[in-house]
């Protein structure tokens, strides 16, 4: 079996004195959709800044395409290939639609296909119908779409969203969905964080429930839909 | 005023991005090279109104309009608020007294030493000052153009607080020397040009984009593999050498060399003309030292107490404009969003 692409060890982590991971233990193969999955304050946004640098973990390993990433800093991560999509967008407000698809365009990351505005706007054409249009003049739904469309301009190896989907109206959540699924057709690697567990069924190869800074479960999709006894227990639903 | 970008400049959804409607297009487009062919005649058609004395006073302006442009890079569009501004102006009027008082005549040799001397102290300085933000990269900004000020009045060699006077000026060489009085005046129109062009290009270019994004949110550009710390030394230190090239053309200019051009003061004035033209803006710097320095000139022939009308006027226009006087007309030419 491959390597996988990400690789976690022993990952913990924390804020000062609090600890908020403890010790955990996961892989995410090229490829793969992976759900994080648990309640508020169980770690999830924390996993994710310890991957791309904005945290630095305590302790444990961190390990992407066999390159220690844990002590790099947030910007080498970047440039290695792992791409967030942050909470709350953040989208530059004094930057058009299309200059934030061309001014981060420049790393292949060894994609075979590239992402170029064309295919961003392919993939999102009301980003095409906006494209002269600033950051801040957009809809929360037009904001998400460049986000992903920003942060896939960078050629990522590794895609991380976080709540992608939060606040958003259900046509436009549907449209983002429909976006995931025709990224994970054309295999791109993803972590995905959101509290639409039924949507996240059909998404993801494998998810992890996270609970008080552990994994308390992991599998398939089909298995934890056949377990909903764990989505009370875990996930409050 | 959108300018095509290096990548995908000519695809269809760039066509979408004339969101910024001119109502006058063509004129908008020609009003930079009118400006331009009336700023070369001036010379030649103001003996005619008897305005020979303001062929200098525009040469002026031209001199800290290209260092007030170097300003509005880093501060309008990579939100580094430089108090030091001034100091690099100094480093590069230094350093024409320096070759001048070494034996060195040539005008090129002297602008260009200027350029790069200052460059160097900007990286020296930008390396320490970046690694601060907010009030305390003004803070440090400051401190380190107050230094070079006393550096500059404890030099006995150049004048120290007296100032060091320039009596033969600088040669041009070839033909340009004593071809015309006004050679000067087009040397420095043509290098404002060159250097307005330059800037307006690479803040439209992708290192623009990029250094707009560190201005808005610097950790996400961080967290898209940018690195920002070099960004930002990048500009500051283009910035620099080019505060230091108006420097060695201002020290052309007057003839003479004072610790006072690097006075503290003086950066906040350079600050406060983009401001009121208007930060981040591309006619921002060049309106702003006009506006302030032509107002300076006339209300100076009303009253000795000129500083009050001026203040009462950048009040109305802080109320009225915030975002500069480049921003006002911009909204009147039905341009939302040019920036």
């Amino acid at each position: 079996m491959n390597a996988p692409l990400l690789r976690c060890r022993g990952l913990e982590a924390g804020y000062g004195a609090s600890r908020v991971l403890f010790g955990l233990d996961f892989d995410i193969r090229a490829g793969e959709v992976v759900a994080l999955l648990g309640r508020n304050g169980m770690g999830k946004s924390t996993t994710i800044r310890s991957i791309v640098g904005g945290l630095r973990p305590q302790r444990g390993e961190i390990v992407f395409d066999g390159r220690p990433i844990h002590a790099e800093r947030a910007d080498a991560i970047a440039r290695l290939g792992v791409a967030i999509v942050p909470e709350g967008r953040q989208c530059f407000p004094n930057l058009t639609v299309h200059e934030h698809l061309v001014a981060f365009a420049a790393r292949r990351n060894g994609v075979a296909e590239p992402w170029t505005p064309a295919r961003l706007y392919a993939l999102f054409p009301r980003l095409a119908e906006r494209a002269g249009h600033l950051g801040n003049q957009l809809s929360g739904g037009e904001q998400q779409m460049l986000a992903i469309a920003r942060a896939l301009s960078t050629n990522p190896r590794l895609l991380i969203l976080d709540e992608a989907t939060e606040g958003l109206a259900p046509v436009i959540r549907e449209e983002i969905w429909r976006c995931l699924a025709l990224l994970k057709a054309q295999g791109q690697t993803t972590l995905v964080v959101d509290k639409y567990v039924d949507k996240l069924l059909a998404l993801a190869d494998r998810n992890l429930i996270l609970e008080r800074g552990r994994i308390a479960w992991q599998g398939s999709s089909a298995e934890l839909d056949a377990r909903r006894e764990l989505w009370g227990r875990y996930l409050g639903v | 005023m959108l300018e095509p970008t290096s990548q995908g400049a000519s695809s269809a959804p760039c066509a979408a991005a004339a969101v910024t409607h001119a109502r006058f297009p063509g004129l908008a487009r020609r009003l930079p090279w009118l400006v331009l062919a009336l700023l070369a005649a001036f010379p030649l058609l103001a003996p005619a109104f008897g305005l020979e004395y303001y062929v200098g006073f525009v040469r002026r302006v031209l001199i800290v309009a290209i260092a007030a442009t170097s300003l509005n890079f880093i501060l309008g569009y990579g939100g580094m608020a430089a108090l030091g501004h001034a100091g690099f102006i100094g480093v590069g009027a230094y350093t024409v007294v320096a070759l001048v008082e070494a034996g060195f005549s040539s005008a090129w040799l002297a602008w260009g030493s200027a350029a790069l001397v200052a460059g160097l102290a900007a990286a020296a300085i930008g390396a320490v000052s970046l690694r601060t933000r907010g009030v305390y990269f003004i803070m440090i900004t400051l401190a380190f153009a107050q230094m070079l000020y006393y550096l500059a009045v404890s030099l006995r060699t150049w004048g120290g607080d007296d100032g060091y006077g320039l009596y033969t000026p600088l040669e041009l060489g070839a033909w340009l020397d004593g071809a015309h009085a006004q050679v000067f005046y087009w040397v420095v129109l043509a290098i404002a040009a060159a250097v307005f062009a330059l800037f307006s290009r690479v803040a439209h270019s992708r290192y623009g984009h990029a250094l707009r994004g560190i201005r808005d949110n610097e950790m996400r550009m961080v967290a898209l593999g940018y690195p920002v710390y070099g960004l930002k030394l990048a500009g500051f230190v283009a910035a620099g050498a080019v505060a230091g090239l108006a420097g060695g053309l201002l020290a052309s200019h007057n003839a003479f060399v004072s610790p006072s051009i690097m006075h503290w003061t003086q950066s906040a004035l350079l600050l406060v003309m983009v401001m009121l033209g208007g930060a981040g803006r591309r006619w921002g710097a060049p309106l702003g030292v006009a506006l302030w320095l032509t107002l300076e000139e006339v209300l100076k022939l009303y009253t000795d107490y000129w500083h009050w009308p001026l203040g009462l006027l950048l009040l109305l226009v802080v109320f009225h404009a915030p975002q500069g006087v480049a921003a006002l007309l911009e909204r009147r030419g039905g341009r939302e969003g040019a920036r």
